[in-house]
């Protein structure tokens, strides 16, 4: 048992730019601890990733190659890398906390009777690993019970290593050739698709004025709206106002919405759950508006006001208003 | 088809929460329980599978006797029948311990389809499912928002990041995480309340867990604040003037 070991995410010969974060974690890490760190690609001819990944200062990069993996299927995944696992025995696992990632790697975790502790924000020392709870309300000290059997699984949260920050060097390339069935694969894949051309584009908008949960009926989103207009800003929400079909789906921002960094966020009822805020922290100036004085998304604002809305965002609308005339 | 959603109970979404007094979890006293929202939306899938194709929906719950009352609702929403496993030392177990009890009730239903939401509202480590179906050897998918059953199994459509999706084809006996916001939830009806009466709840012991947890929750405490937040305060008409200052002076967009 012995050094960190990364798990790269590539589609189609292009990275998830999660992984380099990934990869930052897993060097820090594997300072704290006096390890070495290695890091591996998963895919079909992958030497074009597999060269670039090799100037960075890692010890190994392990390029796990099969026609099969290609495209991505948890069977395949979780096959090769238990393989993989096996033959290098790291002490520690880390992966990017991609969707992808939370579809195979509880069950890799699993094929080692370990947990993976996942949508890590924070590395201390121990290791002890931060993740949050209760929507982002609390956060929590996580550690690995240290059988020194089996490798410790953990899956790093966007933003919270910085991708300029991986160390360069050289490392050597090591082609790792799993063994692999197509009846092992159960499951079929179809094409990736978007339901339908976006028409908005929040990620270049320089003002946005967002909804959340707080606003409690589609009717009162006028009000918000209204808001939107006076500042000349672009209206947008948080995922549970999309999925009532309050606002279309294009409006949100979040992790499964757009990204955005606004010169301005303002965020109304909004709670701030980990999903929104990875979609938002770009922002170079946030305001809360929200009734509870401890809901996350004040941990990320510049300003905070802790209050009902419906009285706040009128006489806002309404000073915009005389403001601006 | 044979649909088992196992589902948990969390506190409801706007409870005040506060850390518990050894701060290694958070106060359970005066707390309300509600079905985990991704849950219910697992649940609302089941009920429409089953009304489209037949069948029975069968709800598993593992936790302490308080659990039984979200199993009560989703009775009275529509489902056939529930199963509550009676744990009480859910909090020292992991989630592989948590799985494994769940595993054991479903090998004995032998469903053709496990449904459970992507995550759970409180915890939010998003693995239980996946877990759950790596214990059964059953290919499973997740953050599923549509399901269909085909000649040969189902067809689902799954959640990709950035707002992109892909079909998928699963042979059954399969399992699927549920994302948020595929369905609109229904209400229990007052009919619903009355038949989930006679509904039968059964209710079995848990296992003792099989092994030490793997991971271990040290120490819950309130976020250190990213940001020095400048709260603003004052009658509605007061805080909105001082917005207009800082929107004009400091974030300069008026």
């Amino acid at each position: 048992m012995s050094g960190v070991l990364v798990i790269m995410e590539q589609h189609a010969g292009q990275w998830n730019k999660m992984s380099f974060e990934a990869l930052a974690a897993g060097q820090t890490l594997a300072k704290s601890l006096q390890l070495n760190c290695s890091a591996a690609v998963l895919g079909n001819s992958t030497e074009l990733l597999a060269k670039e990944l090799a100037s960075n200062k890692l010890t190994n990069v392990y390029v796990v190659d099969h026609a099969l993996l290609e495209n991505y299927s948890a069977d395949g995944y979780v096959t090769a890398l238990e393989q993989l696992l096996k033959q290098t025995s790291p002490a520690y696992v880390v992966f990017p906390h991609t969707y992808q990632v939370r579809d195979f790697a509880p069950a890799l975790a699993t094929r080692f009777h370990q947990v993976l502790i996942s949508d890590v924000i924070a590395l201390h020392e121990g290791p002890t690993f931060v993740r949050q709870l209760m929507q982002g309300k609390m956060n929590a000290d996580y550690s690995p019970a240290t059988s020194g059997t089996a490798p410790c699984f953990v899956s790093v949260q966007a933003g919270t290593f910085r991708a300029d920050t991986v160390e360069l060097g050289s490392a050597p390339i090591e082609t790792f050739a799993p063994t692999l069935e197509p009846g092992q694969i159960r499951t079929t894949s179809g094409e990736r698709f978007r339901e339908s051309a976006q028409t908005v584009d929040l990620s270049a908008a320089p003002l946005i004025v967002s909804v959340g949960r707080g606003i409690g009926e589609q009717d009162n989103i006028g009000l918000v709206q209204e808001l939107a207009s006076a500042l000349g800003a672009e209206l947008a929400a948080s995922r549970p106002i999309c999925d009532n079909g309050w606002l279309p789906m294009e409006r949100q921002v979040g992790s499964s919405g757009q990204t955005v960094s606004p010169k301005l966020y303002l965020a109304v009822g909004i709670s701030g759950a980990i999903q929104h805020l990875v979609g938002m922290k770009g922002s170079k100036a946030v305001i809360a508006i929200n009734k509870d004085e401890n809901a996350p998304i004040f941990e990320v604002a510049d300003y905070g006001i802790v209050g009902d809305l419906f009285e706040i965002v009128p006489a806002l609308t309404k000073a915009i208003q005389a403001a601006k005339a | 088809m044979k649909i088992l959603v196992a589902i948990k109970q969390v506190p409801e979404r706007d409870a005040q929460i506060s850390v518990s007094p050894d701060g290694k979890w958070i106060d359970e006293e005066d707390l309300t329980y509600t079905i985990n929202e991704p849950d219910a939306y697992a649940l609302e899938e089941a009920l429409q599978l089953k009304e489209k194709n037949g069948g029975e929906v069968v709800v598993l719950c593992a936790g302490p006797e308080r659990v039984t009352s979200t199993l009560r609702e989703a009775l009275a929403k529509g489902a056939d029948r529930a199963i509550h496993i009676e744990a009480d030392d859910l909090a020292e177990r992991d989630t592989l311990s948590i799985a494994q009890l769940l595993a054991d009730a479903a090998r004995d239903e032998a469903p053709d389809l496990i449904l459970t939401g992507l995550q759970s509202d409180d915890l939010g480590l998003g693995q239980t499912g996946v877990v759950l179906a790596e214990l059964l050897r059953i290919p499973h998918a997740t953050i599923i928002m549509q399901v269909e059953a085909t000649s040969s199994g189902i067809k689902v459509k799954r959640e990709l990041e950035d707002g992109w999706f892909q079909h998928m084809e699963i042979p059954l006996p399969a399992l699927l995480t549920i994302q948020s916001g595929g369905n609109k939830l229904r209400y229990a009806t007052l009919m619903g309340i009355k038949k989930a009466k006679t509904k039968e709840t059964r209710t079995i012991p848990a296992a003792p867990a099989a092994a030490a947890p793997t991971i271990t929750l040290e120490r819950v405490y309130l976020p250190e604040k990213q940001k020095k937040t400048e709260m603003l305060t004052g009658s509605p008409a007061e805080i909105a003037v001082k917005l207009v200052e800082k929107l004009k002076f400091e974030v300069r967009v008026i």
